[in-house]
C-alpha cells in the first residue's frame, strides 16, 4: 500500500530527477505517461490534470505511434496466472482501444513459457487480432529453449541476420531489435556476442547522429540486479555505438514491471509482462512467477504505447495496466 | 500395483536406451509425472539428488563416488536447464517437477550452469570410490 501511495505521490511532479526515477522503480505502477524532451523526461500520472488540459492528445497525434508488449508466456498455466493467453487478449483490446491505432508492435520476447511448436502457434494466431501493420519480435530466454532459437526465427524472425537481430526505419526512426538470450555462459548475464556487436556498429554507422533511435531487445541492456540475470554483460559496448545520437531510447521486457532511466542521451524502459508480475528486484527468493490476488492480477500487467514527434527529439512513452481507463 | 510396476518397466527402457550410448556420462530426462516414486533403482545407495529450487542449484557441490547417479529436480515454476560448462551433459530444459539423470564414470570435478538463467552455478565432484573421505559424507554429498 505505501508503495502504491509513493507512486502516485511521484508521479503527479512535472518533472523528475535521476533519483525520482529510483522512486519510479516499483511494478505496482498506475500507469504514467512520460515524455522526453532534450534528455529531461518528464511524467504525468494519468487522469492528473496536465492530461486533461490536452497535451496528452497533442501527444497521442504524433507522427509516429507504437506499442510495446511483452513476456505473454504462452503455455504457462501455474497459480500466477492461469489463463496467460487470456490476459494477452486483455492487453490487445487495450491496444485495439487506442484512439489511434499503432503504426506497429514491439513484442520483447518470451512469447512462450517453453518454445513449444504449439505455445507459438497460439501466441501467432492471437498477435493477429491486433489491429496494426506488423508486429515485430525479439527473443526472449524461454522462446530458444532446447534448439538454439531455430523454431522461434522460423515463425517470428525470417529474413533476420544470426540469431534473429535486425533493424528497420520508420517515419526516420531507427529501429533495431537485439537477441540477448542466445549461449549465455556459465555465471553471466545477458549477451549480445561480437557478430551482433560487429553487425550493429556498421548498421549504424551511416546514420546521421540526428536520427532517433530506438533499440528493443529481450533482457535489460543496463545493469538493474545482475544477481538476478537483469542485465546484459556486453551492453555497455554496444550502447557506445550509440553515444553520439541525440536520441536513444532502450525498449526492455524481462524483469515483468516498468522501470525507467535516463543515462546521457539514452532513455531506459522495461515494459509490464501480459501474463504475471515478477518481484521487485532482489525482493524474495527469485525473479519467478509472483502470485498476487486474483483481482490485482489485472493492475500489475499491461502495455506500453509510445509516440515520436518529429522535431521535438520526443518520445512520449505511456504504460498502462490492463485495469487502466486509459 | 499395475501402474507401479508398468512405470519400472519404462523407467528400466529409459536407462537401457541411455546406457546403450556408453561413455563417461549417461544421462536420461523425464517427464515430472511419469515415474513415481516407488520406481527408485535397488542402487539407491549410489544415487543422489539436487533439487533446483528458488534460481538454485542445492546442494551447490556434491561429492559423489564414481558411477553414481545423480538426479536433478525442478522445483521451481520456471524452466531450468542442468548443463555441463564443458558440455559432458546437457539436459532439455525442465519444466516443473521434470528430472534429469547422469551417471558419471570418470572422476573429476563436473561444473555445471543453467544455460537459461547462467547465474545459476554449481559443480559435482567425483572421487574414486576407495577414497576414504566419500565414507563420512552422507547422501546428499554432504560432509558429515
Amino acid at each position: 500500500m505505501v508503495k502504491e501511495k509513493f507512486i502516485t505521490e511521484n508521479l503527479t511532479h512535472d518533472g523528475i530527477d535521476r533519483r525520482g526515477f529510483l522512486k519510479c522503480m516499483a511494478w505496482a505502477g498506475t500507469g504514467a505517461y512520460c515524455v522526453l524532451q532534450g534528455g529531461v523526461l518528464k511524467s504525468y500520472a494519468l487522469g492528473g490534470e496536465a492530461l486533461r488540459n490536452g497535451s496528452m492528445s497533442k501527444m497521442m497525434k504524433g507522427e509516429l505511434g507504437f506499442v510495446q508488449i511483452s513476456d505473454s508466456h504462452i503455455g504457462f498455466d501455474k497459480a500466477a496466472n492461469p489463463d496467460v493467453t487470456g490476459t494477452l487478449r486483455q492487453a490487445i483490446a487495450k491496444i485495439n482501444a487506442l484512439p489511434t491505432p499503432p503504426s506497429f508492435v514491439l513484442h520483447t520476447g518470451d512469447l512462450s513459457q517453453l518454445s513449444k511448436p504449439d505455445q507459438f502457434d497460439t501466441v501467432s494466431e492471437v498477435l493477429k487480432e491486433i489491429r496494426t501493420e506488423k508486429t515485430f519480435y525479439v527473443p526472449g530466454e524461454h522462446d530458444v529453449l532446447d534448439d538454439d532459437g531455430a523454431g522461434y526465427r522460423e515463425r517470428f524472425a525470417k529474413g533476420t541476420m544470426g540469431d534473429g537481430w535486425y533493424s528497420f526505419d520508420s517515419a526516420g526512426v531507427h529501429f533495431i531489435g537485439l537477441v540477448n538470450v542466445m549461449n549465455l555462459k556459465a555465471g553471466g548475464l545477458g549477451n549480445l556476442g561480437a557478430d551482433q556487436l560487429e553487425w550493429l556498429e556498421k548498421d549504424v554507422k551511416h546514420l546521421k547522429s540526428s536520427t532517433p533511435i530506438v533499440v528493443f531487445a529481450h533482457i535489460p541492456l543496463w545493469s538493474i540486479y545482475p544477481d538476478w540475470g537483469w542485465g546484459t554483460s556486453d551492453a555497455v559496448q554496444a550502447l557506445s555505438y550509440l553515444k553520439r545520437f541525440g536520441s536513444v531510447t532502450v525498449l526492455n521486457g524481462h524483469i515483468h514491471q516498468t522501470m525507467k532511466k535516463v543515462e546521457g542521451n539514452i532513455t531506459f524502459h522495461t515494459a509490464m509482462s501480459t501474463a504475471f508480475p515478477q518481484a521487485a528486484p532482489g525482493v524474495g527468493p527469485g525473479p519467478g512467477p509472483l502470485k498476487v490476488d486474483a483481482g490485482k492480477l489485472r493492475s500489475v500487467l499491461g502495455i506500453t504505447d509510445v509516440n515520436f514527434i518529429r522535431g521535438r527529439n520526443t518520445l512520449g512513452i505511456t504504460d498502462s495496466t490492463l485495469d487502466s481507463s486509459m | 500395483m499395475k501402474l507401479i510396476s508398468k512405470s519400472i518397466v519404462s523407467f528400466a527402457l529409459l536407462v537401457a536406451s541411455v546406457a546403450f550410448a556408453g561413455g563417461p556420462v549417461r544421462a536420461q530426462s523425464m517427464a515430472g509425472k511419469s515415474v513415481s516414486g516407488d520406481a527408485t533403482p535397488k542402487t539407491a545407495s549410489k544415487s543422489f539428488n539436487v533439487e533446483i529450487k528458488d534460481f538454485a542449484f542445492a546442494p551447490a557441490t556434491i561429492t559423489v563416488p564414481i558411477g553414481a547417479k545423480i538426479t536433478w529436480v525442478n522445483k521451481d515454476e520456471e524452466p531450468h536447464t542442468v548443463t555441463s560448462t564443458d558440455r559432458v551433459f546437457i539436459s532439455k530444459a525442465l519444466d516443473t517437477d521434470d528430472q534429469f539423470s547422469v551417471t558419471l564414470d570418470k572422476p573429476g570435478t563436473y561444473e555445471y550452469f543453467c544455460s537459461v538463467h547462467p547465474r545459476m552455478v554449481a559443480k559435482i565432484v567425483v572421487v574414486a570410490a576407495k577414497d576414504k573421505q566419500l565414507m563420512k559424507m552422507d547422501k546428499m554429498g554432504k560432509m558429515n
